[in-house]
């Protein structure tokens, strides 16, 4: 198990140097100055932008230039913006609030989508399965801008019964909607596909033994059916991890949620090398741990799957 | 989704135009209504801003974020009224005899927040930091006219050379630059222009306390300034900047209110609906979306005035598609084939005011509607007579470049339709991913089509909207244009011994500029904004930025 782990881990250096390299040269090949989007509509002074060139190396062949990335990156100094501010400092800003909507949204997840998903494939074929059905393929086929813009205007501003967008330190029961919109997707598929394994799985070998052992049908349905269903949920979990993460650009907008998605965007838009490669590159890594830990998580849901 | 860029254009003075940012105040903050009448002089108003994209020093804030910081927490020799009209802050008087040689006297009295006299030192050190080109900030072509430029900021003898050192600057400060006692300096402008001090209202020459310059890091983070607001606490990144009255304030804007809070959005539609919930008091920014609805929706609370932005799209005079003897007939009648009433009402909802000449209403003296007449007149019949004369269009199709990113394509399309049918010839609009991708080859001088232009006033006064985008070798003259008249003109008026005199000929300039047509003056961008219910005397100056000092609190 310790050898499988650090296995995976060492396996995660080559992915961060490509991953590293791939999106530094992209970002390179997006057309635009970025000393010329700091100066907005008119020209930058020339003396200044030949400055702001020399001090971020802009002149420089790009190998030269991502070679000055990695080394700083190695010394945990991931470069400044090119307007002045240490993208360590940006990226401790932004994750925290990040991963706090993606909890909130994986929380909503796991506590919406598991439970309802047992329950209509306990019921297979009632009316409790065909109303879920139905209502998740409802929600899978509003974007998440709209779902985002209908709940903001009518919670937030017609109803008045919470603030439409996210305050100060985004406190957690303000987070509650950005999360659940941000969530909304993913609820209908945990709740898809649950559904899908227990309703197959209730007819299985072990499930009947278990219940003609005697056992309570609790114990079956949590023990026995529930954590054997479990393995490609927690698989699109993981992976939804790291996509919450990532992909929650329309929801951070939408409620003014400062965190990592909003900061890539802008820093896109301005040609902000040094802070896109170094967000992206840690929502990589991000998304490879998560896959360790759902890899590992199998171990502990189905005893016969051994690493070794 | 929208990411709104600030009214279709970009903020030359002012204001780049500032994207992003983000979250809100905390809840100590919310906009409640207490029910007195009476403004309440302790409560603070919240308003909508951006992240500002710099650190907060006046020679390195050029966008419509660090903007509005500013003007909370620094006050400048002048400033501008709601009509535009500058007055005197720090300044007791500004006075010159021939133009070019400038004495200015402070008034005592005035301090920093920190205890520290604002004195001419504190002005002629800022503005020298601002200059240097090693201090690299973004602002530091303000200081251009003063004398001495060239040494703190010279040009690259090489500039298509990038491996050869940088040319080093050959002095430290402005030669133009002289204190005399602690309340007198003196300017010196390379060459006269009797325009100048009204400019000494920008960001750019606010004063700076003298500990600023030794670590301008920390400064920019903390700025303290001599403004009506000083900082209440840290500048909370991508959420808010706090401030609260500055009790030894000197200026004549004393605040009526106890603070101003700026929350960053990163949208103007979720601000938008902030502020129809009460949790935003003031907003400078009406998103797109919202044009149609905002006026019914805030009724008298809403705010929709013209504002110092002249919106244009140019033609790459270097290109030889655009040269030769009828070029410019062919470009009056494209000019005439445009409706601009239509457009700005069915496009715009009337956040827009049609064109009548280069500059904007705001301007006074100045503006004069009669300046383009006819030419920035929908005349149809009159349009098509004067293509025909002028031999038509080559290749009978033009384009229109607008980048995407900023909701363009609704104006271009219909300006483009109203071209095609007036005109018949095929127009359409080109797409560029976004600003900066725009930018490029217009900087390069590679365009080979019409493209947007704009331009935010840096200071209220008609040769601005000229000399820096239309006289030969200034930084914003995106068409190359090259008129010896128009420049000649403009001198004349930068010479000129009374203002009366200096309008007539920046006007006669302007005059020259619609028979060359170099750009198509399309329509001045209003400010458009509105308050909450919380909130009183709400006005916003020529520059579209709320006067804060003034909105008092229920």
């Amino acid at each position: 198990m310790g050898r499988y782990v650090i296995r995976r881990l060492l396996q995660m250096i080559p992915v961060f140097l490509g991953s590293t390299f791939l999106i530094f040269v992209m970002i390179h090949l997006t057309p635009g100055d970025p000393i010329q989007a700091l100066s907005g509509n008119r020209p930058p002074d020339p003396g200044v932008a030949a400055q702001l060139r020399e001090q971020y190396h802009l002149n420089d062949p790009i190998l030269v230039q991502y070679w000055y990335y990695l080394k700083g990156v190695l010394t945990l100094d991931f470069g400044t913006s090119y307007s002045g501010q240490r993208v360590l400092d940006i990226m401790a800003r932004a994750f925290p609030v990040t991963i706090k909507l993606a909890l909130v949204a994986f929380a909503i997840e796991f506590a919406i989508g598991l439970p309802l998903g047992l329950i209509a494939g306990l019921r297979r074929g009632k009316l409790f399965d065909a109303t879920t059905l139905i209502s998740t393929l409802v929600i899978i086929s509003i974007p998440v801008f709209v779902l985002g813009f209908v709940l903001q205007f009518v919670i937030g501003v017609k109803l008045g019964w919470i603030r439409p967008t996210v305050g100060e330190g985004a406190p957690l029961k303000e987070l509650l909607l950005p999360g659940f919109v941000l969530g909304s997707l993913s609820v209908a598929y945990v709740l898809r596909l649950t559904r899908t394994t227990v309703a197959e799985n209730v007819r299985a070998d072990y499930v009947r033994t278990a219940t003609a052992k005697g056992l309570a049908r609790k114990r079956v349905v949590t023990v026995h059916l529930l954590r054997n269903s479990l393995i490609p949920v927690v698989t699109f979990l993981g992976a939804d991890l790291g996509a919450l993460m990532g992909g929650a650009i329309v929801t951070e907008a939408i409620f003014n949620v400062p965190g990592v998605g909003n900061t890539i965007f802008q820093a896109i838009k301005f040609g902000e090398v040094p802070t896109v490669v170094s967000f992206v590159t840690v929502l990589v890594m991000v998304y490879l741990l998560a896959n360790l830990l759902v890899d590992l998580l199998y171990a502990v849901l189905d005893p016969r799957i051994r690493y070794e | 989704m929208q990411f709104s860029r600030k009214p279709a254009t970009v903020f030359a003075a002012g204001l780049v135009v500032a994207l992003g940012a983000t979250a809100c105040g905390g809840s100590d903050n919310k906009a409640t209504d207490n029910g007195g009448s009476k403004g309440n002089a302790s409560a603070i108003v919240v308003a909508n801003s951006s992240e500002p994209q710099n650190a907060l020093l006046p020679a390195n804030t050029n966008e419509t974020g660090g903007g509005r910081a500013m003007q909370l927490l620094f006050r400048g020799l002048i400033d501008y009224d709601a009509s535009g009209k500058p007055r005197n802050q720090v300044a007791e008087s500004i006075s010159s005899t021939d133009g070019q040689n400038f004495t200015v006297k402070l008034k005592s009295g005035w301090t920093f927040s920190n205890g520290e006299k604002v004195t001419s030192k504190s002005f002629v050190d800022a503005w020298n930091f601002g200059a240097l080109v090693t201090n690299k900030q973004l602002n530091s072509f303000f200081f251009e006219p003063i004398e001495g430029y060239t040494a703190v900021n010279p040009a690259d003898p090489t500039p298509d050379n990038t491996d050869d050192p940088l040319p080093k600057p050959t002095a430290k400060v402005l030669s133009g630059l002289k204190v005399v006692d602690d309340t007198t300096f003196t300017i010196k402008l390379a060459k006269a222009q009797a325009s100048f001090p009204l400019r000494l209202g920008y960001t750019a020459f606010y004063p700076l306390p003298s500990g600023a310059i030794a670590d301008p890091k920390k400064f920019g983070e903390a700025p303290i300034g001599n403004g009506p607001y000083v900082m209440d606490g840290a500048w909370a990144h991508k959420v808010a900047i706090k401030t609260k009255k500055n009790p030894t304030y000197a200026g004549v804007d004393k605040p009526v209110n106890g603070g101003v809070t700026l929350k960053f959005y990163q949208s103007a539609d979720s601000a938008y609906n902030e502020l129809l919930s009460n949790n935003l008091d003031v907003i400078d920014l009406i998103p797109d979306s919202q044009f149609k609805s905002f006026q019914n929706d805030l009724g008298a609370r809403a705010i929709n005035q013209p504002a110092g932005v002249f919106q244009s799209f140019s033609f790459p005079l270097y290109n030889k598609k655009f040269q030769g003897a009828n070029a410019a007939k062919v470009r009056q009648a494209i000019s005439m084939a445009i409706d601009r009433d239509l457009i700005t009402k069915q496009i715009f909802n009337g956040t827009r005011t049609p064109a009548k000449d280069f500059s904007s209403p705001v301007i006074n003296p100045g503006y004069d509607t009669t300046i383009c007449g006819e030419f920035c007149t929908f005349q149809p019949d009159k349009a098509k007579k004067l293509l025909a004369e002028a031999g038509g269009l080559p290749g009978n199709k033009m384009t229109i470049s607008y980048n995407s990113d900023g909701s363009h394509k609704g104006w271009v399309d219909a300006v483009c339709n109203s071209i095609k049918n007036t005109l018949a010839i095929d127009c359409q609009g080109k797409a560029y991913a976004d600003f900066k991708s725009l930018r490029d080859p217009i900087t390069n001088k590679k365009m080979d089509s019409a493209f947007r232009t704009g331009w935010q006033m840096d200071y209220p006064s008609l040769d601005n909207f000229l000399g820096p985008i239309y006289a030969k070798g200034a930084g914003s003259n995106d068409s190359l244009y090259d008129n010896p008249a128009f420049d000649a003109l403009l001198k004349k008026g930068d010479t000129a011994a009374s203002t009366t005199d200096a309008i007539a000929a920046y006007q006669d300039a302007e005059r020259l500029l619609v028979k060359d047509m170099p750009a198509v003056p399309l329509w001045y961008s209003n400010s458009t904004g509105g308050h909450a219910t919380t909130v009183e005397n709400v006005k916003f100056d020529v520059f579209g930025v709320p006067l804060y000092t003034q909105i008092t609190k229920k």
